[in-house]
Parts: structure tokens; sequence; C-alpha cells
């Protein structure tokens, strides 16, 4: 469903993502693991489709972003990293929007606007106006949004950064439930996100991959049977330059 | 259909906060107060808008568009919407088309609310009513041109105040550049092609035609190009930002 190949990205002389090559399938939740700065978000944002990649492609069900932009994007939810909303607009407003610029109209933009408020808890603050909310339902407006046209492959950047413990339970699940019948890439720092909800998960520093395997079989290469001891072996610490 | 969405999006944001209320009810005591003050629209007698009414819009303009289009890309960076903008199935171009035209419908809705004078200087005279409808022609298309010159600056920073202060000094000498009074005090200073390409370059030529009722091609052809490179500016800008 997502096939990544050989993607770069150059800022400048900077090399943020370095030839990096995976694949998330049906039915997988793909941990997407690094450090600050590792090339996490861009390479997300290349994957939706937001930033060109320098080199490399990445397909959507078989569609290239590069060269099919319109149509791959019709096939990807996508929750970008501080969870962006239009500050002027109610939740309701919003995803009627959101669905209509999917190409969703009449009774299907209705079902898919009620379905994801549901599915994302959001019924109390519906018409309430997004600059009112709290970063909890913010997230999960961004997320309803994501969720609206029902996509093959999802990208959440981040999606538990900044909830509360029952909230990221909701989402971890709400993650774990989705996988089923979806490929889900998303990126975390909760190193235990990637035994509860991911199927794979893949370790990034300085835009390569470093490790990638299942969580049990990561926590194997460990040693010490602990994430985070695998993670701080594998990757670069900032304070290390 | 996607311009469309996004246009309804603009100009509920526009309509649903205190925005284009305040813009709208400015213009119209500006431009209908210089009409019976600084315009002598009474005194002078004269059943016709001209100078008494149109002559103050590119003046309120240069400092009002700018006032609507700050916000259209300045906005979309600093809370990054347009990341979620740029991964729809949406080109950059249906978003410009979209809020440009949002932008746009603003200055239309000010502009016929001035509908009173109309009435007035039909219940006081017999007004050639052509030239009024193209003079009305003429102040759309500055304000469209002003507007499109903010939009391609609102690309550039996510910053509205450096958007307003810069498309207002753009506008500013736009509007300087061909009034009478300055062209007048330029050629003492540079020789008659440079004043004329400096003029040309201004909006009062083309506006003063549609102004008398003239409709001329070159007209029509100078704002539609400038209108149009402005947001294709606007769209090489927002590509680039992203490579």
């Amino acid at each position: 469903m997502i096939e990544v190949t050989n993607l770069s990205k150059h800022f400048g002389s900077k090399l943020a993502v370095d030839n990096l090559s995976f694949t998330v399938k049906k039915g997988d939740v793909l941990g997407f693991l690094g450090p600050n700065g590792a090339g996490k978000s861009t390479t997300m944002r290349m994957v939706t489709g937001f930033l060109p990649p320098s080199s490399g492609d990445a397909k959507i069900c078989g569609i290239s972003i590069v060269n099919d932009p319109a149509a791959a994007k019709h096939k990807i939810g996508y929750l970008p990293e501080s969870a962006p909303l239009y500050n002027d607009m109610t939740v309701i407003g919003f995803l009627k929007f959101c669905a209509e610029i999917r190409g969703l109209s009449g009774s299907s933009k209705k079902d898919a606007v009620e379905k994801a408020i549901e599915t994302c808890f959001l019924s109390s603050v519906a018409h309430q106006a997004i600059d009112t909310l709290s970063k909890g339902y913010r997230h999960r407006t961004c997320l309803a949004q994501a969720l609206l046209h029902d996509p093959e492959v999802l990208i959440l950047d981040e999606p538990t950064d900044g909830l509360d413990p029952n909230q990221k339970f909701e989402v971890r699940q709400l993650i774990k439930r989705l996988g089923h019948d979806k490929a889900i890439l998303f990126s975390t720092h909760i190193l235990e996100e990637v035994e509860a909800s991911c199927t794979r998960a893949v370790i990034v520093d300085q835009g390569k991959i470093v490790a990638d395997g299942t969580p049990a079989e990561l926590l194997e290469q460990s040693g010490t049977g602990s994430l985070t001891d695998l993670f701080r072996t594998v990757t670069t610490r900032d304070t290390a330059a | 259909m996607s311009s469309l969405t996004i246009y309804k999006r603009e100009l509920k944001s526009y309509f649903g906060q205190p925005t284009a209320y305040a813009i709208i009810f400015i213009f119209l005591i500006l431009s209908l107060g210089l009409t019976f003050t600084f315009g002598n629209f009474m005194r002078v007698g004269d059943a016709s808008l001209q100078y008494s009414f149109f002559f103050w819009h590119p003046w309120l303009y240069m400092l009002l568009a700018p006032a609507v289009g700050m916000k259209l890309w300045a906005d979309e960076q600093r809370n990054g919407t347009i990341e979620l903008l740029g991964t729809f199935p949406v080109s950059t171009w249906s978003a410009i088309i979209g809020k440009f035209f949002a932008a746009a419908t603003v200055s239309l809705v000010a502009l016929i609310l001035t509908f009173p004078i109309i009435i007035t200087v039909n219940y006081l005279g017999n007004p050639d009513n052509g030239s009024i409808i193209s003079g009305y022609l003429g102040s759309l298309l500055v304000c469209c041109t002003f507007l499109a010159i903010t939009m391609l600056v609102s690309a550039c920073t996510r910053d509205q105040v450096v958007c307003l202060i810069v498309s207002v000094a753009i506008c500013t000498i736009m509007v300087l550049c061909g009034y009478d009074d300055f062209t007048r005090e330029l050629a003492k200073a540079t020789s008659t092609s440079t004043v004329e390409a400096i003029v040309s370059f201004g909006v009062w030529d083309h506006f003063s035609s549609l102004n008398r009722g003239l409709f001329r091609l070159q007209d029509f052809v100078w704002f539609s190009t400038f209108i149009g490179l402005c947001l294709l500016g606007t769209s090489t800008i927002l590509n680039a930002k992203r490579a």
C-alpha cells in the first residue's frame, strides 16, 4: 500500500532524508521512530505529497505521489505534527469543509462527518469554535479530518503527542483497530507505543534506517529486552556533536 | 469544484468575523464622506461621479485592499494549515483562485453598498449611467489588482503585519505613479520616457479612462495581465517554498 523507494530530501546542503526505502502493507501498522530532527516528519511530508522529494518516489496503492499527486492524495489520510486547524471554524464546519474538498457531497458527506465525529469522540464539541478547544480535542479534530474519506492509507505524525494518558490510550486503541484494514504509518517518541500498537517498527537516524523489525525482533536485537536501550545504541544523540 | 469549496470557506471566514464588516464600514464612511466633503459633490453641481466619488477609490484601496488580503496565505503559513491544504487533493492554483475571488467578493460587496450615491446623483440630475457603471468596473479592477499584489506578498511571509506594510507600500507607489501632481514633479527631474514608463506602472491611466466611460481593450489587458502575473507569482512562490 505504501512503497517508499530511495527517497531523499536535501534542504540546501543539508541532507534530511538519505535514500530511505520501506514498505507498509494493508493490515500493517508501522511505527516510525527516531530522535528529533532524524527526518521522520520530512519523510511523511514527502509521502503525503506536501514536499516534493529531491530524488526517489513513494507509491500509494500503486500510484506515484510524484507523477500523479492528486490521485495518490485521495488515498491518504494525514495528521500533521502540530494538528493544524482553521481556528475561525466550528468542528463540524471544518469537517464538512474537509469532506467537501475530498469530493464528498450530499448524504455521503453528512454520513462521513457523523462517523468521524463518533469515531474521534467529538460530539460534545461538534458545534464549538475550534479556537476554544483544548489540545486533546484539537488533536482529535485533526485526526477526524484524516479519517473522513475512509482512506486506505493513514499517515499520522506523532498522533499521541500532548495528549493525557486516557486520550493516549484511546488513540492507540483506535490506531490498532483501524490497522486491520488499512496501511498505517505513524511516528512517535514513546517507545511503549510501539509495543502497544505496531506490527512493525523502523528506527531512523540522520535520515537513514538504522533498525527495522517487529517489536519482538527489535527487543531481541536490543540484547537487554528494552527498546529504550536499542534506541540509545543505534541513534546519535544531539549532544554528541 | 475545489476552488468553490475554498471560496466558500474563505468567504465564511471573512463574514464570520468582524474583519469584512469593519473594512466595508470604513470604506463606506470614507468613500461617501470624502465625496460630500473634499469631493465637493454638491457644490460642483455636476451630475457625474468621476471626480467627486471615484477619484478617492484608489487612495482608499491602497490601504484597505491589503487589509482584506493580508491573511490569505500568511495565516495559512503561520497556523500550519498550508500543510493540510497541500495534502488535500487540490492544486495550489485552485486554492489561489478560490481565495482571490473570496477577497474580491468582499470588495464587490463594499462597492455595491455605495448604491445610495447612484440614487442621489440620479435624483439630483441626469447623469450618464453608462460611465458610472464603467467607473464601478474600473474601481473593482483597481481593487482586484491591489488584492492580487497583497496575495503575492502574503505568499512570501507568515507575518500579517509585514504583509500589510509591504503591500500598502507597493500599492501606494502604484497610486502615486501616474497621479498628476507626482508626475509633474517627476518630469522636472527625469526624461519624458522615464516618466512615461513610471506612469504606465501606475493605475490612474487605466482607471481614469474607464472612469470616463471609455472601454479600451488595452486597459483590460493591463489589469488582467497584472492580476494574472501576481497570481502566477503567488503559485510559483508557494511551490518554491516547499521545494
